[in-house]
């Protein structure tokens, strides 16, 4: 499953269908401000059932979010022992060299910018899924031992 | 996409192994260069310019480490964990490359903050088609954080 981070809704939809034209089915979950994606990811109010708030497999993340910020989604994931081995890739329209720079400083796993054209949108999507969702190994430590 | 060839620093201490990527990336689309060591040791003194490398033009800073846990003079995390408490060195994605699928590797490596984990295929050819992938995705696709202001 992904959990994607985005308030741009053509973006997003381009996002979704661009995984649904894949051989691989991914099941997307959606969120459109930086506050909500913590309050699934931390299992919080309406997401504090597990069952409501199964973790994914691979976090797409916009940087500029309403109410929290991409950057400040990222350092919250990276500091909680639990949610640090999910990879997160920035998907972001911003190819600003300090974008780039505090997010590798946040130690997001991967920053890679939107294509312009849908084809190479596709192109990255089938590529991004693959990586990361094929071949990439996620940590299953759920924080849980010692 | 990119003017230069690309720098890959390989920490691999398999000769077969390192044979094979070397292999992979040579008939690769995109244009690099493979600077390879063979122990951990060596891999800090190569980023860290010490030594032998001392010279920037001949030791370039990589654009992605693919890195070996099971490593002769310093283990692979450890090699891991320096790179990304140093300020010079913690945007270069490092990308852990092993034949280990223990929990407790992947955990430790993602608590030293690796980008990316990968398990080595035993089959040949999932071997080189996970190179030419990987080779894409981190050379093509994922942004360069010393690259200031890429052109659209």
């Amino acid at each position: 499953m992904i959990l994607l981070v985005e308030d741009n809704l053509d973006h997003a939809e381009i996002v979704m269908r661009s995984f649904k034209n894949q051989q691989m089915e991914h099941p997307i979950v959606h969120m459109t401000d930086g506050e909500t994606a913590l309050d699934y990811l931390l299992r919080r109010g309406e997401y504090a059932n597990p069952d409501k708030s199964p973790r994914p497999d691979l976090v797409l993340l916009d940087l500029r979010l309403p109410k929290v910020d991409g950057l400040e989604v990222l350092k919250e994931i990276k500091q909680t022992k639990e949610l640090r081995g999910i990879p997160v890739v920035i998907l972001t329209s911003s190819q600003a060299g300090n974008d780039v720079k505090m997010a590798c400083e946040y130690h997001a796993n991967s920053y890679v910018v939107k294509p312009l054209e849908f084809t190479k949108f596709t192109e990255l999507m089938r590529d991004l899924g693959s990586y990361w969702l094929g071949y990439n190994v996620n940590s299953t430590d759920q924080g849980n031992s010692a | 996409m990119k003017g230069r060839a690309l720098a890959i620093l390989l920490v691999e201490d398999n000769g077969d192994h390192a044979e094979i990527i070397r292999r992979s990336f040579n008939s690769h689309q995109v244009a690099n260069t493979i600077h390879h060591v063979t122990d951990g040791q060596a891999a800090l003194d190569y980023l860290l310019r010490k030594g032998k490398y001392k010279d920037a033009k001949s030791s370039p800073r990589p654009d992605v480490i693919l890195l070996d846990l099971r490593l002769p003079k310093v283990d692979g995390l450890e090699v891991l964990e320096k790179i990304k408490q140093t300020k010079e060195l913690l945007r270069i994605p490092v990308v852990i490359l092993t034949s280990s699928d223990a929990d407790l590797d992947i955990a430790r490596a993602y608590d030293f903050h690796a980008n990316s984990y990968l398990v080595k295929p035993i089959d040949f050819r999932k071997f080189t088609d996970l190179m030419k992938d990987l080779g894409f995705y981190w050379l093509c696709w994922n942004v360069n954080p010393f690259v200031q202001g890429t052109p659209g």
